[in-house]
């Protein structure tokens, strides 16, 4: 039997793993995916907790995370593809101005 | 028996999640999550929550990756990231400080919560019963944010007719 806590560290690894994407790559399709690694692994830290406790709740809001996640990346990459007909590049570096 | 298999699996997760930051294409990087996105669902059947487990194939891994690789595909895919990088020493000293970051949060998360107690009921059923009762205002709000998402992204993708 492997214990939530295991469960929970995994995550922890995985969100780790996420935050060296967001910081590191340039590209913001890869951040953007980088973002939704770090979203999984709370994901998975909430089923984990809600293993321990024994009620469903931790699922519901797992359930819920992933429905925002969802309009997230309809929003997000709306917004990468209308800066890259503006700019032709896509560099998280050249962009540090909020405005076109 | 059950280690064995979440080893394996916990195994492939990193992995996957690895090669998503390693990898300069893009494309192979959406494939390296979609990978850990299936990982993550067998790790959700294994914590009992069959539903959560379809709901991540069908919606991460169908829907939302579906949408990346649409992305991906109309920016040009591998031309991003050339060139010298302004950035690159502030760049390399992220990695240390996200990896102290992991030493202190894997350990934090390890050590709260407690043995498996009873798993819940993680069926459809249950979860659709446990939605519709005590959790049926977030579920209406949710509604109206999605519709917001898409009004939001047809907007934003609409072309300008007059500047």
């Amino acid at each position: 039997m492997v214990p939530p806590a295991s469960y929970a560290a995994l995550s922890g690894v995985l969100f780790t793993i996420g935050v060296i994407g967001v910081l590191v790559r340039r590209n913001p399709l890869v951040i953007f995916m980088s973002i939704e690694l770090m979203l999984n692994a709370a994901n998975l830290a909430f089923v984990a907790f809600g293993r321990t406790h024994g009620a469903a709740d931790g699922q519901i809001i797992v359930f819920f995370v992933m429905t925002v996640a969802a309009a997230e990346v309809a929003v997000g990459l709306a917004i990468i593809v209308a800066i890259f007909r503006a700019r032709y590049r896509i560099n998280v570096d050249d962009l540090s101005l909020m405005r076109w | 028996m059950e280690w064995v298999a979440f080893l394996i699996v916990a195994a492939c997760a990193v992995a996957s999640a690895v090669g998503l930051v390693v990898r300069a294409n893009p494309l192979h990087g959406a494939l390296f999550l979609v990978a850990n996105l299936f990982c993550v669902a067998v790790l959700y059947l294994m914590l009992r929550a069959e539903f959560l487990a379809l709901a991540q194939v069908i919606v991460y891994a169908g829907a939302i990756m579906v949408l990346f690789i649409f992305a991906i595909m109309l920016l040009v895919p591998g031309r991003a990231e050339t060139g010298p990088d302004p950035l690159g020493r502030a760049r390399r000293l992220a990695v240390p400080v996200a990896a102290l970051l992991g030493l202190i949060v894997v350990p934090l998360v390890a050590r709260t919560g407690g043995p498996a107690v009873a798993p819940p009921p993680g069926g459809a059923g249950a979860i659709g019963r446990r939605l519709f009762t005590d959790y049926l205002f977030p579920f209406e709000v949710t509604s109206v944010l999605l519709l917001a998402a898409l009004v939001g992204a047809l907007t934003l993708a609409k072309r300008r007719s007059t500047p």
